[in-house]
């Protein structure tokens, strides 16, 4: 994807969003971290098949440094004048979970783990336990985080049958360095 | 002011308060519901409404309950503005 | 299917007690905990009665003997925390740091939503006004939600934890946290699980439920028809959770175990319950199915009840949806203790194990005009003698985010 280099961090989730197109009418709402997540969802989910995955069996696991920080930051600034609620409700870390819930119908289990570095081994654990209570049929997982001009995203779509074998830590550690580095 | 002055003036309140990037004053219409089909708005919409009445023309909803009636439309906004602004 | 979990200890801190003892005789004997706010500094002390507790930072700090640390450097929500969780663990006559020299794994699961925000809030004002030298920079070390989890954990149980996480999904936090380590000791990752959570009243989220609108001028009435809205509070509840083996080992009596949780998303709003409940409707079905338990299983639910028309509405709904066959009895702490956001599901974990220990049911308060208008649903006044076996509580927060745990007599 060609995007100008140099872009701040809202103007690169701004530009992104025209070309992905996820056609989402709360994007001018939401924080850095909820419009990163529901672009990083919408890249990955396009190219999944849905169809079949009954809503509660699609559930969602992130991992992030910062969480809502950026938000937070911002809505204390408000305090001596009249706070927006629009902003309020951003002040949670797992708001972009709800996001993506909605615009992908996914009506099954979620977590947003706080921690300091993405941690793979925490990530298979928890994806892999999920898998084994049976009803889970896709997980959208990785790491989320936005905190001032530092935006960043590592999402795996993992589906049932598939994820025993290339869903491990080796694996995620990886897609993670890369990340990092 | 004159309540279509007053209307024009909501109108690109409204949309600076709700960040309605994609919308110019021209696409509200006086009379049009603001909820539902209309912009599409919902209840954190209507809170953020609630602020900016409070913000430009000092006027307090002390009960969400009284919204659905105040932002009807750009109209009834304009109107109730009228009867309790100062 | 893996290990039973068992909870061999409970800890409590909110507007009603310091403690569990003081929790349940205050539930017992109709005694709410909501009132004026007198220390959180606002302008709004007088608008929002609130569940608060009494005790001042200092005197928090002085009970946690926390003598060596600076005043203003240890979050409220830390001390809340830490209290609740070492009343647990104590509850259980164990001693951490010898069970991890046994070799066993222990993990410190503990959920939040403000964090250390109280003393962000009181390092901001001097800090916006001269950013150079503003503001301790001591009282922002804190902010941030796992180290609130760092400071108890390692207070409790120095360098001793196989794991420790924080859980931040609002106000199903806590009862996130105990699935979590009710799952891992299940999938026998760990031997003992310490989980729950915490959450300080703060200027931070009074205004912002303000802002939402949420906010009950008077002292709320959950599952009312009157309903006006919610009361906040603050406080913490824990559980400690051990496996089959340490039961064992150990000689523990815990009569009460852990036997299903479900976390599911309603995907409707970011704050707003969905009309129907899906969400809550998911969760609890979901929960009864990991337990194995039929919805006629259940005798009692600790409702979410937070006051609000949408979450009352919301919930009552699901459970309309679920209890086909005749509703269980039902009540609403937060009456008592206000909406305690991230450490509710760990307060009303602590109440319905009590509730199960002793087959008494505590009530909601405040009810005129009940939304469940069934007689003989809702708990009025407190019940002994009752005959209790399985119990679900409910948690559901922002986000969608909709939890339920279920806990059975052994």
């Amino acid at each position: 994807m060609a995007l100008e280099a140099g872009l701040s961090a809202a103007n690169f989730l701004q530009a992104l969003y025209r070309q992905v197109q996820p056609a989402y009418p709360k994007w001018y709402k939401m924080d850095k971290l909820s419009q990163l997540g529901l672009l990083a969802a919408e890249l990955l989910l396009r190219s999944v098949d849905q169809g079949a995955t009954d809503p509660f069996g699609k559930a969602i696991v992130l991992q992030s440094a910062h969480g809502c920080l950026d938000t937070d930051l911002r809505f204390v600034a408000q305090l001596d004048d009249i706070p927006s609620p629009a902003t309020f409700v951003y002040t949670l870390p797992n708001i972009v979970i709800g996001e993506i819930s909605i615009k992908f119908d996914c009506k099954g289990e979620q977590a947003m783990l706080l921690c300091e570095k993405p941690d793979a081994g925490m990530l298979e654990a928890y994806v892999h336990s999920l898998f084994a209570e049976g009803h889970t049929g896709l997980c959208l997982c990785g790491w989320l985080d936005a905190f001032g001009e530092s935006l960043s995203a590592t999402m795996f779509a993992v589906t049932a049958g598939e994820e025993g074998e290339t869903f491990n830590k080796e694996n995620i550690q990886q897609y993670f360095d890369h990340e990092q580095g | 002011m004159n309540r279509d002055e007053l209307i024009e003036q909501l109108k690109g309140q409204i949309i600076e308060q709700l960040n309605l990037q994609a919308v110019t004053p021209a696409d509200i219409k006086t009379d049009d519901p603001l909820f539902g089909e209309g912009l599409g708005l919902d209840s954190i919409d209507a809170l953020e409404l609630i602020v900016l009445l409070q913000q430009h023309y000092k006027i307090k909803l002390a009960n969400a309950e009284e919204g659905p009636k105040v932002f009807r439309s750009v109209g009834t906004m304009a109107d109730y503005i009228l009867a309790h602004g100062q | 299917m893996g290990n039973k979990v068992h909870i061999a200890g409970t800890g409590v801190i909110s507007a009603i007690g310091m403690n569990l003892a003081q929790n349940l005789s205050s539930l017992a004997a109709g005694r709410t905990g909501i009132g004026a706010i007198r220390r959180l500094p606002t302008v709004h002390q007088a608008d929002f009665p609130s569940g608060e507790i009494a005790l001042s930072n200092e005197e928090l700090q002085e009970k946690c003997g926390w003598h060596s640390y600076p005043k203003n450097s240890i979050s409220r929500t830390a001390m809340l925390g830490f209290l609740a969780a070492k009343e647990a663990v104590d509850a259980a006559g164990l001693s951490l740091p010898d069970m991890a020299g046994d070799r066993l794994r222990c993990g410190f699961i503990s959920a939040t939503s403000v964090g250390g925000m109280d003393l962000t809030e009181d390092f901001f004002p001097a800090f916006i006004q001269n950013p150079a030298t503003g503001g301790s920079l001591r009282q922002v070390r804190q902010h941030e939600c796992g180290a609130v989890t760092n400071h108890i954990a390692n207070a409790l149980n120095p360098g001793n934890w196989t794991y420790t996480t924080t859980i931040s999904t609002a106000c199903s936090s806590a009862a996130n946290a105990i699935m979590l380590g009710a799952r891992m000791i299940k999938a026998g990752i760990l031997d003992v699980a310490l989980a729950g959570g915490a959450d300080a009243l703060s200027r931070f989220t009074l205004n912002g439920f303000n802002t939402l609108m949420i906010l009950d001028h008077e002292p709320c009435q959950p599952f009312d028809r009157q309903r006006r809205g919610l009361n906040l509070g603050e406080g913490a509840g824990y559980l400690l959770l051990v496996s089959d083996t340490v039961k064992e080992q150990y000689g523990l009596s815990a009569k009460v175990r852990v036997t299903g949780y479900a976390n599911a998303n309603d995907a409707h709003h970011q704050t707003a319950s969905s009309p129907d409940g899906a969400g809550s409707y998911l969760a609890m079905k979901d929960a009864l199915a990991i337990s194995g338990l039929q919805p006629a299983d259940i005798q009692y639910i600790n409702l979410h009840g937070t006051g609000t028309q949408n979450n009352d509405a919301s919930e009552s709904t699901a459970i309309r949806r679920l209890f086909t066959e005749g509703l269980p009895r039902l009540s609403t702490t937060k009456g008592f203790t206000g909406h305690t956001l991230a450490a509710c599901g760990g307060i009303e974990a602590a109440y319905s194990v009590a509730s199960l220990e002793r087959q008494c049911l505590y009530p909601g308060l405040r009810i005129t005009q009940p939304v469940i208008e069934e007689p003989g649903v809702m708990v009025s006044s407190f019940e002994e003698g009752v005959s209790l076996k399985n119990i679900l509580s409910n948690s559901f927060g922002f986000g969608g985010n909709c939890s339920s745990l279920i806990f059975s007599v052994s």
